[in-house]
Protein backbone atom coordinates (compact mmCIF):
# COMPACT_ATOMS: atom_id res chain seq x y z
CA UNK A 1 0.00 0.00 0.00
CA UNK A 2 1.39 3.21 -1.14
CA UNK A 3 2.22 5.43 2.28
CA UNK A 4 2.33 8.80 2.25
CA UNK A 5 4.82 11.12 4.58
CA UNK A 6 2.68 10.89 7.52
CA UNK A 7 2.23 6.80 7.04
CA UNK A 8 -1.32 6.74 5.70
CA UNK A 9 -2.15 5.25 2.53
CA UNK A 10 -3.37 8.09 0.43
CA UNK A 11 -3.72 6.76 -2.66
CA UNK A 12 -6.49 5.09 -5.01
CA UNK A 13 -9.05 6.94 -2.65
CA UNK A 14 -11.47 7.13 -5.37
CA UNK A 15 -10.69 4.35 -7.61
CA UNK A 16 -10.16 0.61 -7.49
CA UNK A 17 -6.69 -0.61 -5.77
CA UNK A 18 -4.36 -1.87 -8.65
CA UNK A 19 -3.12 -5.11 -9.15
CA UNK A 20 0.87 -4.06 -8.41
CA UNK A 21 -0.58 -2.28 -4.75
CA UNK A 22 -2.17 -5.72 -4.06
CA UNK A 23 -0.49 -6.99 -0.76
CA UNK A 24 0.71 -10.38 0.84
CA UNK A 25 -0.93 -12.45 3.45
CA UNK A 26 1.66 -11.57 6.15
CA UNK A 27 0.60 -8.07 6.03
CA UNK A 28 -2.98 -8.27 7.32
CA UNK A 29 -1.49 -11.03 10.01
CA UNK A 30 0.87 -8.38 11.46
CA UNK A 31 -1.46 -5.34 10.65
CA UNK A 32 -4.68 -7.49 12.64
CA UNK A 33 -2.67 -8.61 15.41
CA UNK A 34 -1.43 -5.19 16.23
CA UNK A 35 -4.61 -3.15 15.59
CA UNK A 36 -6.38 -5.42 17.89
CA UNK A 37 -3.98 -5.22 21.00
CA UNK A 38 -4.34 -1.86 21.94
CA UNK A 39 -4.28 -0.16 25.42
CA UNK A 40 -7.88 -0.48 25.29
CA UNK A 41 -7.75 -4.13 26.26
CA UNK A 42 -6.54 -3.49 29.76
CA UNK A 43 -10.04 -2.24 30.02
CA UNK A 44 -12.09 -5.04 28.60
CA UNK A 45 -10.94 -7.60 30.73
CA UNK A 46 -11.15 -6.21 33.70
CA UNK A 47 -15.14 -4.81 33.06
CA UNK A 48 -16.20 -8.42 32.13
CA UNK A 49 -14.97 -9.33 36.00
CA UNK A 50 -16.91 -6.28 37.14
CA UNK A 51 -19.61 -7.31 35.04
CA UNK A 52 -19.98 -11.12 36.39
CA UNK A 53 -18.95 -13.23 33.78
CA UNK A 54 -18.26 -16.60 34.74
CA UNK A 55 -15.08 -18.68 33.81
CA UNK A 56 -17.30 -20.77 30.94
CA UNK A 57 -18.97 -17.43 29.76
CA UNK A 58 -15.36 -16.11 29.24
CA UNK A 59 -13.35 -18.74 28.07
CA UNK A 60 -16.07 -20.27 25.86
CA UNK A 61 -18.23 -17.27 24.96
CA UNK A 62 -15.22 -15.55 23.86
CA UNK A 63 -14.14 -18.45 21.57
CA UNK A 64 -17.14 -18.05 19.81
CA UNK A 65 -17.97 -14.88 19.22
CA UNK A 66 -14.60 -14.18 17.87
CA UNK A 67 -15.21 -17.16 15.62
CA UNK A 68 -18.43 -15.36 14.74
CA UNK A 69 -16.20 -11.89 13.67
CA UNK A 70 -13.45 -14.16 11.96
CA UNK A 71 -16.45 -15.22 9.72
CA UNK A 72 -17.69 -12.26 9.11
CA UNK A 73 -14.60 -10.64 8.31
CA UNK A 74 -13.65 -13.61 5.84
CA UNK A 75 -17.16 -13.40 4.09
CA UNK A 76 -18.94 -10.54 4.04
CA UNK A 77 -16.00 -7.81 4.38
CA UNK A 78 -13.59 -9.25 2.14
CA UNK A 79 -15.47 -10.57 -0.69
CA UNK A 80 -16.97 -7.22 -1.06
CA UNK A 81 -13.34 -5.53 -0.57
CA UNK A 82 -11.22 -8.30 -3.26
CA UNK A 83 -14.56 -7.36 -5.31
CA UNK A 84 -14.93 -3.79 -5.43
CA UNK A 85 -11.16 -2.93 -4.64
CA UNK A 86 -12.46 0.32 -2.87
CA UNK A 87 -12.42 2.55 0.10
CA UNK A 88 -15.63 2.47 2.50
CA UNK A 89 -16.06 6.30 1.44
CA UNK A 90 -15.77 5.67 -1.97
CA UNK A 91 -17.74 3.07 -2.09
CA UNK A 92 -20.39 4.56 0.30
CA UNK A 93 -20.74 7.74 -2.63
CA UNK A 94 -21.24 5.73 -5.30
CA UNK A 95 -23.99 3.87 -3.72
CA UNK A 96 -25.88 7.04 -1.76
CA UNK A 97 -24.27 10.12 -2.94
CA UNK A 98 -22.18 12.39 -0.95
CA UNK A 99 -24.62 14.00 1.66
CA UNK A 100 -25.11 10.59 3.00
CA UNK A 101 -21.14 10.09 3.31
CA UNK A 102 -20.80 13.73 5.08
CA UNK A 103 -23.60 12.93 7.66
CA UNK A 104 -21.81 8.70 8.25
CA UNK A 105 -18.52 10.96 8.04
CA UNK A 106 -19.57 13.45 11.14
CA UNK A 107 -20.90 10.55 13.08
CA UNK A 108 -17.76 8.40 12.34
CA UNK A 109 -15.35 11.41 13.12
CA UNK A 110 -17.12 11.84 16.68
CA UNK A 111 -17.29 8.52 17.57
CA UNK A 112 -13.87 7.94 16.67
CA UNK A 113 -12.84 11.06 18.85
CA UNK A 114 -14.57 9.69 21.91
CA UNK A 115 -13.09 6.17 21.27
CA UNK A 116 -9.37 8.00 21.26
CA UNK A 117 -10.46 9.37 24.37
CA UNK A 118 -10.91 6.06 26.11
CA UNK A 119 -7.82 5.40 24.74
CA UNK A 120 -5.98 8.50 26.52
CA UNK A 121 -7.78 7.94 29.47
CA UNK A 122 -6.10 4.51 29.40
CA UNK A 123 -2.56 5.64 28.81
CA UNK A 124 -2.93 8.28 31.82
CA UNK A 125 -3.77 6.12 34.47
CA UNK A 126 -0.15 4.64 33.72
CA UNK A 127 1.04 7.78 33.78
CA UNK A 128 -0.29 8.95 36.76
CA UNK A 129 1.22 5.88 38.50
CA UNK A 130 4.64 7.62 39.80
CA UNK A 131 2.02 10.62 40.93
CA UNK A 132 1.05 8.53 43.49
CA UNK A 133 -1.46 9.60 46.21
CA UNK A 134 -1.36 13.58 44.45
CA UNK A 135 -3.55 11.57 41.83
CA UNK A 136 -7.20 9.97 42.35
CA UNK A 137 -7.32 7.47 39.62
CA UNK A 138 -10.85 6.39 38.35
CA UNK A 139 -12.57 3.56 38.99
CA UNK A 140 -15.26 1.89 36.65
CA UNK A 141 -18.51 4.09 38.45
CA UNK A 142 -16.46 7.39 37.74
CA UNK A 143 -18.12 9.50 34.86
CA UNK A 144 -16.78 12.75 35.85
CA UNK A 145 -13.42 13.91 36.08
CA UNK A 146 -11.67 12.76 39.54
CA UNK A 147 -9.18 16.05 39.97
CA UNK A 148 -7.27 18.98 38.72
CA UNK A 149 -3.95 16.71 38.86
CA UNK A 150 -6.22 14.00 36.19
CA UNK A 151 -7.51 16.91 34.34
CA UNK A 152 -3.84 18.11 33.73
CA UNK A 153 -2.72 14.66 33.11
CA UNK A 154 -5.64 14.05 30.41
CA UNK A 155 -4.70 17.26 28.73
CA UNK A 156 -1.15 16.78 28.36
CA UNK A 157 -1.17 13.76 27.49
CA UNK A 158 -4.02 14.46 24.82
CA UNK A 159 -1.90 17.93 23.40
CA UNK A 160 1.20 15.68 22.61
CA UNK A 161 -0.95 12.99 21.32
CA UNK A 162 -2.78 15.92 19.04
CA UNK A 163 0.91 17.49 18.04
CA UNK A 164 1.95 14.56 17.02
CA UNK A 165 -1.07 13.49 15.21
CA UNK A 166 -0.62 17.01 12.98
CA UNK A 167 2.81 16.48 12.26
CA UNK A 168 2.21 13.06 10.64
CA UNK A 169 1.96 9.57 12.80
CA UNK A 170 4.45 7.82 10.47
CA UNK A 171 6.82 7.13 13.55
CA UNK A 172 4.38 6.07 15.60
CA UNK A 173 2.69 3.70 13.10
CA UNK A 174 6.06 2.60 13.04
CA UNK A 175 6.40 1.85 16.84
CA UNK A 176 2.99 0.50 17.15
CA UNK A 177 4.41 -1.71 14.09
CA UNK A 178 7.13 -2.77 16.14
CA UNK A 179 5.57 -2.70 19.50
CA UNK A 180 2.48 -5.04 18.74
CA UNK A 181 4.72 -8.04 19.29
CA UNK A 182 6.24 -7.37 22.64
CA UNK A 183 2.66 -5.82 23.88
CA UNK A 184 1.15 -9.19 23.30
CA UNK A 185 4.12 -10.69 25.89
CA UNK A 186 3.38 -8.15 28.16
CA UNK A 187 -0.59 -9.19 28.23
CA UNK A 188 0.77 -12.78 28.94
CA UNK A 189 3.30 -11.44 31.32
CA UNK A 190 0.42 -9.84 33.21
CA UNK A 191 -1.65 -13.18 33.27
CA UNK A 192 1.34 -15.17 34.43
CA UNK A 193 2.43 -12.83 36.96
CA UNK A 194 -1.09 -12.89 38.40
CA UNK A 195 -1.32 -16.35 38.34
CA UNK A 196 1.99 -16.69 40.35
CA UNK A 197 0.62 -13.94 43.05
CA UNK A 198 -2.87 -15.92 43.28
CA UNK A 199 -0.86 -19.41 43.39
CA UNK A 200 -2.94 -21.20 41.36
CA UNK A 201 -3.21 -22.62 37.78
CA UNK A 202 -7.02 -23.13 38.27
CA UNK A 203 -8.36 -20.66 35.47
CA UNK A 204 -12.11 -21.72 36.05
CA UNK A 205 -12.23 -21.67 39.82
CA UNK A 206 -10.15 -18.22 39.73
CA UNK A 207 -12.62 -16.32 37.19
CA UNK A 208 -15.72 -17.47 38.72
CA UNK A 209 -17.58 -14.71 40.34
CA UNK A 210 -18.12 -14.55 44.13
CA UNK A 211 -20.94 -16.76 45.64
CA UNK A 212 -23.87 -14.01 45.59
CA UNK A 213 -23.15 -11.77 42.53
CA UNK A 214 -25.35 -10.88 40.16
CA UNK A 215 -23.96 -11.00 37.26
CA UNK A 216 -24.72 -8.42 34.58
CA UNK A 217 -23.70 -10.52 31.36
CA UNK A 218 -24.18 -13.96 30.48
CA UNK A 219 -22.75 -16.42 27.64
CA UNK A 220 -24.64 -14.92 25.22
CA UNK A 221 -23.83 -11.19 26.10
CA UNK A 222 -19.97 -11.99 25.96
CA UNK A 223 -20.85 -13.54 22.68
CA UNK A 224 -22.58 -10.82 21.26
CA UNK A 225 -19.97 -8.01 22.79
CA UNK A 226 -16.99 -9.55 21.44
CA UNK A 227 -18.72 -10.91 17.72
CA UNK A 228 -20.00 -6.78 17.73
CA UNK A 229 -17.36 -4.91 19.36
CA UNK A 230 -15.27 -4.22 15.99
CA UNK A 231 -19.11 -4.39 14.34
CA UNK A 232 -18.16 -1.22 12.35
CA UNK A 233 -15.33 -2.92 11.03
CA UNK A 234 -16.43 -5.75 9.70
CA UNK A 235 -20.35 -5.20 9.26
CA UNK A 236 -20.17 -2.10 8.74
CA UNK A 237 -17.11 -2.27 5.85
CA UNK A 238 -14.67 0.12 7.69
CA UNK A 239 -12.37 -2.44 6.96
CA UNK A 240 -12.83 -2.73 3.29
CA UNK A 241 -10.44 0.32 3.43
CA UNK A 242 -7.65 -2.20 4.30
CA UNK A 243 -8.81 -5.52 2.78
CA UNK A 244 -9.25 -3.85 -0.44
CA UNK A 245 -5.44 -4.38 -0.56
CA UNK A 246 -5.60 -8.10 -0.35
CA UNK A 247 -4.92 -10.15 -3.13
CA UNK A 248 -7.93 -13.32 -2.17
CA UNK A 249 -10.98 -12.92 -0.15
CA UNK A 250 -9.46 -15.36 1.95
CA UNK A 251 -6.73 -13.10 3.82
CA UNK A 252 -9.64 -12.11 5.85
CA UNK A 253 -8.87 -15.10 7.89
CA UNK A 254 -6.24 -13.07 9.29
CA UNK A 255 -8.54 -10.97 11.07
CA UNK A 256 -7.85 -14.57 13.27
CA UNK A 257 -4.53 -12.77 14.47
CA UNK A 258 -6.17 -10.05 15.99
CA UNK A 259 -9.27 -11.58 17.83
CA UNK A 260 -7.36 -14.53 19.32
CA UNK A 261 -4.18 -12.65 19.99
CA UNK A 262 -6.15 -9.48 21.82
CA UNK A 263 -9.41 -10.28 21.95
CA UNK A 264 -9.36 -13.30 23.74
CA UNK A 265 -5.53 -13.99 25.37
CA UNK A 266 -5.48 -10.42 26.15
CA UNK A 267 -8.92 -10.11 27.19
CA UNK A 268 -8.22 -12.73 29.56
CA UNK A 269 -4.92 -12.05 30.74
CA UNK A 270 -5.93 -8.53 31.79
CA UNK A 271 -9.39 -9.81 33.54
CA UNK A 272 -6.91 -12.25 35.94
CA UNK A 273 -5.71 -8.49 36.87
CA UNK A 274 -9.15 -7.68 38.71
CA UNK A 275 -9.44 -11.03 39.97
CA UNK A 276 -6.00 -10.65 41.70
CA UNK A 277 -6.63 -7.39 42.88
CA UNK A 278 -10.47 -8.58 44.13
CA UNK A 279 -8.88 -11.62 45.99
CA UNK A 280 -5.60 -9.71 47.46
CA UNK A 281 -6.30 -6.11 48.15
CA UNK A 282 -10.49 -6.35 48.40
CA UNK A 283 -11.45 -4.30 45.38
CA UNK A 284 -14.38 -4.33 44.89
CA UNK A 285 -15.30 -5.82 41.90
CA UNK A 286 -18.27 -3.17 40.73
CA UNK A 287 -15.84 -0.32 41.48
CA UNK A 288 -12.85 -1.90 39.78
CA UNK A 289 -9.36 -0.26 39.78
CA UNK A 290 -7.46 1.75 36.77
CA UNK A 291 -5.88 -0.51 34.87
CA UNK A 292 -2.17 1.31 35.33
CA UNK A 293 -1.78 0.99 38.77
CA UNK A 294 -2.87 -3.20 37.95
CA UNK A 295 -0.43 -3.69 35.59
CA UNK A 296 2.22 -1.86 37.37
CA UNK A 297 1.43 -4.07 40.72
CA UNK A 298 1.77 -7.57 38.33
CA UNK A 299 4.86 -6.35 35.91
CA UNK A 300 6.05 -2.97 37.02
CA UNK A 301 7.76 -0.52 34.67
CA UNK A 302 7.35 -2.55 31.72
CA UNK A 303 4.14 -2.88 32.29
CA UNK A 304 3.25 0.99 32.30
CA UNK A 305 5.18 1.19 29.15
CA UNK A 306 2.98 -1.51 27.87
CA UNK A 307 -0.14 0.39 28.95
CA UNK A 308 1.54 3.67 27.59
CA UNK A 309 2.40 2.71 24.14
CA UNK A 310 -0.38 0.46 23.79
CA UNK A 311 -2.62 3.43 24.34
CA UNK A 312 -0.12 6.15 22.27
CA UNK A 313 -0.28 3.75 19.22
CA UNK A 314 -3.70 3.46 18.96
CA UNK A 315 -5.11 6.95 20.13
CA UNK A 316 -3.04 8.51 17.63
CA UNK A 317 -4.09 7.36 13.90
CA UNK A 318 -7.53 7.02 15.88
CA UNK A 319 -7.54 10.74 16.34
CA UNK A 320 -5.73 11.41 12.71
CA UNK A 321 -9.06 9.43 10.82
CA UNK A 322 -10.96 11.25 12.91
CA UNK A 323 -9.54 14.87 11.93
CA UNK A 324 -9.82 13.41 8.24
CA UNK A 325 -13.09 12.42 8.90
CA UNK A 326 -13.85 15.94 9.76
CA UNK A 327 -12.18 17.13 6.84
CA UNK A 328 -14.29 15.47 4.89
CA UNK A 329 -17.60 16.98 6.29
CA UNK A 330 -15.38 20.38 6.38
CA UNK A 331 -13.15 20.43 2.91
CA UNK A 332 -12.82 24.16 3.16
CA UNK A 333 -10.44 23.45 6.88
CA UNK A 334 -6.61 22.54 6.12
CA UNK A 335 -5.94 18.55 7.32
CA UNK A 336 -4.05 19.94 10.24
CA UNK A 337 -6.84 22.27 11.65
CA UNK A 338 -9.52 19.27 11.36
CA UNK A 339 -6.80 16.99 13.35
CA UNK A 340 -6.54 19.70 16.20
CA UNK A 341 -10.09 19.96 16.58
CA UNK A 342 -10.82 16.10 16.39
CA UNK A 343 -7.78 16.25 18.94
CA UNK A 344 -9.61 18.92 21.02
CA UNK A 345 -12.68 16.73 21.33
CA UNK A 346 -10.72 13.67 22.04
CA UNK A 347 -8.80 15.36 24.74
CA UNK A 348 -11.97 16.76 26.11
CA UNK A 349 -13.58 13.24 26.06
CA UNK A 350 -10.59 11.23 27.81
CA UNK A 351 -10.83 14.21 31.14
CA UNK A 352 -14.28 11.96 31.29
CA UNK A 353 -13.98 8.98 32.48
CA UNK A 354 -17.20 7.31 31.69
CA UNK A 355 -15.91 6.64 27.78
CA UNK A 356 -13.11 4.43 29.12
CA UNK A 357 -15.23 3.05 32.39
CA UNK A 358 -18.18 2.16 30.22
CA UNK A 359 -16.51 0.56 27.54
CA UNK A 360 -18.75 -2.29 27.21
CA UNK A 361 -21.43 -0.12 26.55
CA UNK A 362 -19.69 2.71 24.37
CA UNK A 363 -18.44 0.00 21.80
CA UNK A 364 -21.55 -1.64 21.23
CA UNK A 365 -23.53 1.89 20.45
CA UNK A 366 -20.70 2.74 18.17
CA UNK A 367 -21.41 -0.55 16.35
CA UNK A 368 -24.59 0.19 16.06
CA UNK A 369 -24.96 3.73 15.03
CA UNK A 370 -22.13 2.54 11.93
CA UNK A 371 -22.63 -0.69 11.54
CA UNK A 372 -25.89 -0.68 10.05
CA UNK A 373 -24.75 1.17 6.77
CA UNK A 374 -22.52 -1.65 5.66
CA UNK A 375 -26.05 -3.32 5.08
CA UNK A 376 -26.69 -0.87 2.08
CA UNK A 377 -22.89 -1.84 1.27
CA UNK A 378 -23.67 -5.23 1.28
CA UNK A 379 -27.12 -5.31 -0.19
CA UNK A 380 -26.05 -3.63 -3.25
CA UNK A 381 -22.96 -5.79 -3.52
CA UNK A 382 -24.85 -9.53 -3.19
CA UNK A 383 -28.24 -8.70 -3.92
CA UNK A 384 -28.62 -5.96 -6.35
CA UNK A 385 -28.43 -8.36 -9.27
CA UNK A 386 -31.26 -10.87 -7.59
CA UNK A 387 -33.55 -8.21 -7.21
CA UNK A 388 -32.98 -6.24 -10.48
CA UNK A 389 -31.74 -3.32 -8.88
CA UNK A 390 -29.28 -1.06 -10.40
CA UNK A 391 -25.97 -1.32 -8.73
CA UNK A 392 -24.07 1.87 -7.27
CA UNK A 393 -27.35 3.78 -8.02
CA UNK A 394 -25.65 7.31 -7.36
CA UNK A 395 -23.34 6.51 -9.87
CA UNK A 396 -26.01 5.54 -11.97
CA UNK A 397 -28.28 8.40 -11.60
CA UNK A 398 -25.89 11.31 -10.74
CA UNK A 399 -27.59 12.17 -7.18
CA UNK A 400 -25.96 14.12 -4.48
CA UNK A 401 -28.62 13.15 -1.71
CA UNK A 402 -30.56 9.86 -1.03
CA UNK A 403 -33.04 9.56 1.54
CA UNK A 404 -33.79 6.04 0.80
CA UNK A 405 -30.78 5.18 2.41
CA UNK A 406 -30.88 7.98 5.08
CA UNK A 407 -34.09 6.05 6.26
CA UNK A 408 -32.66 2.82 6.26
CA UNK A 409 -29.83 4.07 7.76
CA UNK A 410 -31.76 5.91 10.61
CA UNK A 411 -34.81 4.21 11.44
CA UNK A 412 -33.13 1.00 13.15
CA UNK A 413 -30.99 3.03 14.89
CA UNK A 414 -33.55 5.37 16.37
CA UNK A 415 -35.36 2.24 17.69
CA UNK A 416 -32.39 0.99 18.67
CA UNK A 417 -31.13 3.64 20.72
CA UNK A 418 -34.64 3.74 22.10
CA UNK A 419 -34.19 0.19 23.36
CA UNK A 420 -30.87 1.17 24.93
CA UNK A 421 -32.26 4.21 26.67
CA UNK A 422 -35.65 3.22 27.36
CA UNK A 423 -35.46 -0.64 28.10
CA UNK A 424 -31.88 -1.02 29.14
CA UNK A 425 -31.19 -3.27 26.15
CA UNK A 426 -27.65 -3.97 26.13
CA UNK A 427 -26.12 -2.13 23.63
CA UNK A 428 -23.79 -4.79 22.15
CA UNK A 429 -27.00 -6.89 21.20
CA UNK A 430 -28.26 -4.43 19.05
CA UNK A 431 -25.77 -3.97 15.81
CA UNK A 432 -26.84 -7.16 14.10
CA UNK A 433 -30.97 -6.49 14.13
CA UNK A 434 -29.76 -2.98 13.36
CA UNK A 435 -27.81 -4.02 10.35
CA UNK A 436 -30.67 -6.25 9.48
CA UNK A 437 -33.42 -4.00 9.43
CA UNK A 438 -31.37 -1.79 7.63
CA UNK A 439 -30.65 -3.91 4.60
CA UNK A 440 -34.16 -4.80 4.53
CA UNK A 441 -35.99 -1.18 4.51
CA UNK A 442 -32.97 -0.34 2.13
CA UNK A 443 -34.07 -3.40 -0.36
CA UNK A 444 -37.77 -2.93 0.42
CA UNK A 445 -37.23 1.33 -0.91
CA UNK A 446 -35.20 0.57 -3.61
CA UNK A 447 -37.64 -1.91 -4.72
CA UNK A 448 -40.19 0.55 -4.93
CA UNK A 449 -38.61 3.42 -5.36
CA UNK A 450 -36.29 2.17 -8.35
CA UNK A 451 -33.77 4.95 -9.07
CA UNK A 452 -34.74 6.16 -12.96
CA UNK A 453 -31.22 5.54 -14.55
CA UNK A 454 -30.06 6.97 -18.00
CA UNK A 455 -31.67 4.40 -19.99
CA UNK A 456 -34.83 4.33 -18.18
CA UNK A 457 -35.14 8.11 -19.10
CA UNK A 458 -34.18 7.47 -22.73
CA UNK A 459 -37.23 4.26 -23.29
CA UNK A 460 -39.75 6.67 -21.73
CA UNK A 461 -39.15 9.61 -24.09
CA UNK A 462 -40.07 6.57 -26.88
CA UNK B 1 23.74 -7.80 11.79
CA UNK B 2 20.35 -8.55 11.10
CA UNK B 3 20.90 -12.20 12.28
CA UNK B 4 22.27 -10.81 16.26
CA UNK B 5 19.44 -8.34 16.16
CA UNK B 6 16.69 -11.04 15.30
CA UNK B 7 18.21 -13.37 17.90
CA UNK B 8 18.27 -10.72 20.39
CA UNK B 9 14.53 -9.83 19.70
CA UNK B 10 13.44 -13.81 19.99
CA UNK B 11 15.38 -13.36 23.33
CA UNK B 12 13.39 -10.17 24.30
CA UNK B 13 10.13 -11.83 23.84
CA UNK B 14 11.72 -15.54 25.47
CA UNK B 15 12.22 -13.31 28.01
CA UNK B 16 9.14 -10.91 28.84
CA UNK B 17 7.38 -14.77 28.97
CA UNK B 18 9.80 -17.05 30.92
CA UNK B 19 10.58 -14.74 33.64
CA UNK B 20 6.81 -14.20 34.67
CA UNK B 21 6.17 -18.12 33.95
CA UNK B 22 9.28 -18.83 36.11
CA UNK B 23 7.62 -16.58 39.20
CA UNK B 24 4.50 -18.33 38.60
CA UNK B 25 6.24 -21.62 39.17
CA UNK B 26 7.75 -20.21 42.36
CA UNK B 27 11.77 -20.80 40.48
CA UNK B 28 11.96 -16.62 41.05
CA UNK B 29 11.45 -13.91 42.81
CA UNK B 30 8.54 -11.02 42.30
CA UNK B 31 11.96 -8.18 41.84
CA UNK B 32 13.67 -10.55 39.57
CA UNK B 33 10.72 -11.54 37.34
CA UNK B 34 10.08 -7.27 37.20
CA UNK B 35 13.47 -6.57 35.71
CA UNK B 36 13.96 -9.16 33.80
CA UNK B 37 10.85 -7.48 31.82
CA UNK B 38 12.39 -4.76 31.77
CA UNK B 39 15.54 -6.01 29.77
CA UNK B 40 13.20 -7.60 27.91
CA UNK B 41 11.76 -4.26 26.59
CA UNK B 42 15.10 -2.25 26.20
CA UNK B 43 16.31 -5.29 24.14
CA UNK B 44 13.36 -5.30 22.07
CA UNK B 45 13.10 -1.86 21.15
CA UNK B 46 16.90 -1.89 20.33
CA UNK B 47 17.04 -4.79 18.06
CA UNK B 48 13.54 -5.15 16.66
CA UNK B 49 13.70 -2.05 14.72
CA UNK B 50 16.77 -2.95 12.94
CA UNK B 51 15.18 -6.13 11.36
CA UNK B 52 11.68 -4.91 11.12
CA UNK B 53 12.92 -2.18 9.11
CA UNK B 54 14.83 -4.92 6.53
CA UNK B 55 11.87 -6.40 5.87
CA UNK B 56 9.40 -3.85 5.50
Amino acid sequence: MAEADNGVAQEYEHERVPDSAQKGASSFWGMYAGEHTAGTEFMIGPLFVAWGASAFDLIVGLLLGNLFAVLTWRYLTAEIAVGRRMTLYYQLERICGRRVTLLYSFFNGVLFCFLAGAMVTVSATAVGVPFGDRIKMPQFTDTLPTGMVWIGLCVVIGAVMTVVAVKGYGFVARVSHIAAPWMFCVFVACGLSVLGKLESFDLVSLMSPAPGTEPKIGFWGVVAFSWFCNAAMHLGMSDLSILRYARHPRYGWASAAGMYLGHYVAWICAALLLVYWVRDYGVDPQAGAAPGPMVFDAVGWAGLLCVLVAGWTTANPTIYRAGLAFQGVMPSITRAKATILAGGVCTIASIFPAFAMKLLDFVGIYGTILAPIGAVIFVDYFLADRFGLVKEPAVAVAQSGDATVLMAWLIPVSVAMWFYLRQGVAPFFLPLPCWVACGLIYLGLRKTNRPMTGDDRESQKL
Amino acid sequence: MTFIAKFLSVLALSLTVLAPFLFALGKLGEASMKGALVVGAIMWFAAAPRWFQSTD
